[in-house]
C-alpha cells in the first residue's frame, strides 16, 4: 500500500514537471531554425520544390474525376478565392460525421460524396498535390483552429497524447518540443514542432510530405507503434498542434531540412 | 543463425522462471541504495567496445549527450557532457543510471536502457526487448568509469 502511494506521488511529480504551453509571443516556426540556404529555397517560388506539387494540384483541381464526372473547380470554382483561409481552419469538426476531419480527409470526403471517386491514399502524389494547392491559398494567413467548442474535446485528446510518454525510449512529444526546443538532438535543432508548413518539402525525404507523415516519423523515432494514416489519434494530434499554433502564419509549401 | 537464436530462447525461458513479473528476459539484478554494485552479466565489460557503442547512433546516447568524442560531428546538448562521469559517479551508480535513470529522477528524459515494463505502445520491432543488452551495458559502464576528467 505504501509502495503504491509512493508511485502515485512520483507520477504526479513527473506530470507537473512538464512545462506548460509555449506563450504566443515565443511561438516560432521551424523556418526560423533553418540555415540561410533552406530559407532562401522556401522564400523563392522558382527554387521551392514544393511548388511542383502545387502546380500539379492546380491541374488536378480542374480535372474531372469519378462517376459524377465533376472537377473540384466545378463546385468551388476559382480556388484562389474559394479556398482562401480554408487550410488555416483545419482540422475542423464535421457535424455530420461527429468527428474532426483534416484537410486530406476533407478532400477525400469530396471525392467520395461529390465526385463518386475512390479516396486517394495518404502520401500519394495526387493527394499531396491537391492538399498543397488548397493550403497554399492560405499562405501568410494566421491559423485559426481552436475556437470551436465542438472540436475542443478532440484537441484535448491530442494534447493528452502530446504529453504522454510512449515507446521504448519512453519520451513524450512535449519532452522535446515544449521542454527542449532551444536545444540540439545529435547536432540538429529540435524545433517547437509547429505544423505551419504542411504539406512541406523535406530535403531528407526528397519529397513533399504530409503532417501525418512527420508525426509518424517522430512516433517511430521514440520507438513507439505509429498510428495508421487517417487514424483518429493522428487527426487529434493535428488538431492539437494547429490550436497550439494559433495565430502563426501558414507557409505551405514550406521547406525543411 | 539458428544456434544463437535457440540459445537466446533458452536463456529467456530460464530467466522467466526467476525474474520479477513483467520483466521476462531480463537478468535479475539488485539495487543497493543508488547503485547496482554487481555486474549484470557477472563479468567485467570491455571499455573499447563500450566507447564504440556510445557513439553508435542506434544506442541513442549522443543524440542527447556530448562527450570526449572529437571525431563525432553530431552530438546532442540535451544532457550533461559525459567527460568526467567516472569521477562523479561510482561504477555501481553508473550501472543503475543506465539500467533505470528514473531511479535518480522520476521526471528524467533519459531512457531506462534495461527495462521492459511500465512502457506504453512500444513499437513491434522493439517490444519486450531492453534498449541495450546486459553485455552492452557492462561494456558502456566499463568505458564510463575510465572518463576521469
Ligand atoms: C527525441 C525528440 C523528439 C520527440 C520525442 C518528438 N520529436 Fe518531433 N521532431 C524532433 C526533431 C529532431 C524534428 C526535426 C526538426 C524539426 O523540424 O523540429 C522533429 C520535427 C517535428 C515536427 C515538424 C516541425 C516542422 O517545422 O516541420 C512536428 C510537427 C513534430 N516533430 C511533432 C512531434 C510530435 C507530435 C511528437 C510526439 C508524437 C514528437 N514530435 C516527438 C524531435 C522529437
Ligand atoms: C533522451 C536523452 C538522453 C539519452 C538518450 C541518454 N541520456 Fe544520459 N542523461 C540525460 C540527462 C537529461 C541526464 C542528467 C540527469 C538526469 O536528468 O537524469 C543524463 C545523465 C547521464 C549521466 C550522468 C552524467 C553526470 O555526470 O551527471 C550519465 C553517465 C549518462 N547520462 C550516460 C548515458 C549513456 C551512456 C547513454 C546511452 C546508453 C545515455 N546517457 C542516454 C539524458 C539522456
Amino acid at each position: 500500500m505504501k509502495f503504491v502511494g509512493c508511485i502515485a506521488i512520483l507520477a504526479a511529480l513527473a506530470g507537473t514537471a512538464l512545462a506548460t504551453e509555449i506563450p504566443q509571443a515565443d511561438r516560432r516556426s521551424g523556418y526560423s531554425f533553418m540555415g540561410p540556404d533552406s530559407r532562401a529555397m522556401q522564400d523563392d517560388d522558382t527554387s521551392n520544390p514544393g511548388m511542383l506539387w502545387v502546380l500539379d494540384g492546380e491541374t488536378l483541381w480542374k480535372r474531372k474525376a469519378g462517376t459524377a464526372g465533376k472537377a473540384c473547380g466545378d463546385c468551388h470554382s476559382d480556388a484562389r478565392v474559394s479556398m482562401k483561409g480554408v487550410a488555416a481552419r483545419y482540422p475542423t469538426f464535421d457535424k455530420a460525421l461527429g468527428k474532426p476531419v483534416d484537410l486530406e480527409g476533407r478532400i477525400n470526403l469530396c471525392r467520395s460524396n461529390h465526385q463518386q471517386a475512390p479516396p486517394l491514399a495518404y502520401e500519394s502524389r495526387e493527394l499531396l498535390a491537391l492538399t498543397a494547392y488548397v493550403a497554399q491559398q492560405s499562405r501568410g494567413m494566421p491559423i485559426e483552429v481552436g475556437n470551436d467548442p465542438d472540436l475542443a474535446p478532440f484537441v484535448a485528446k491530442g494534447h493528452e497524447l502530446f504529453t504522454r510518454r510512449q515507446g521504448q525510449l519512453n519520451l513524450a512529444c512535449a519532452n522535446c518540443h515544449d521542454d527542449n526546443w532551444d536545444r540540439k538532438l545529435a547536432g540538429a535543432p529540435i524545433t517547437q514542432g509547429q505544423p505551419t508548413g504542411y504539406p512541406l518539402y523535406r530535403l531528407e525525404w526528397q519529397s513533399l510530405g504530409s503532417l501525418q507523415r512527420r508525426l509518424r516519423a517522430c512516433i517511430t523515432g521514440i520507438r513507439a507503434q505509429a498510428y495508421e494514416y487517417g487514424s483518429p489519434e493522428l487527426v487529434e494530434l493535428e488538431a492539437y498542434l494547429m490550436s497550439r499554433a494559433r495565430g502563426m502564419k501558414l507557409e505551405t509549401p514550406a521547406v525543411r531540412p | 543463425m539458428a544456434r544463437p537464436v535457440l540459445i537466446a530462447l533458452l536463456a529467456t525461458a530460464a530467466f522467466a522462471a526467476c525474474g520479477p513479473a513483467g520483466a521476462e528476459g531480463l537478468l535479475p539484478y539488485t539495487v543497493a541504495g543508488d547503485a547496482v554494485p554487481d555486474s549484470l552479466t557477472g563479468t567485467k565489460g570491455d571499455a573499447t567496445r563500450g566507447r564504440a557503442l556510445i557513439v553508435e547512433r542506434s544506442s541513442t546516447c549522443i543524440l542527447c549527450h556530448s562527450g570526449p568524442f572529437p571525431e563525432q560531428a553530431f552530438q546532442g546538448d540535451l544532457a550533461p557532457n559525459l567527460s568526467g562521469s567516472g569521477s562523479r559517479w561510482s561504477e555501481g551508480q553508473l550501472r543503475l543510471r543506465l539500467v533505470d535513470a528514473s531511479h535518480f529522477d522520476p521526471a528524467t528524459i533519459m531512457p531506462s536502457y534495461y527495462r521492459i515494463d511500465g512502457l506504453t505502445r512500444v513499437g513491434n520491432a522493439w517490444r519486450d526487448k531492453p534498449i541495450l543488452s546486459a553485455e552492452q551495458i557492462e561494456d558502456i559502464v566499463a568505458y564510463l568509469v575510465t572518463l576521469r576528467d
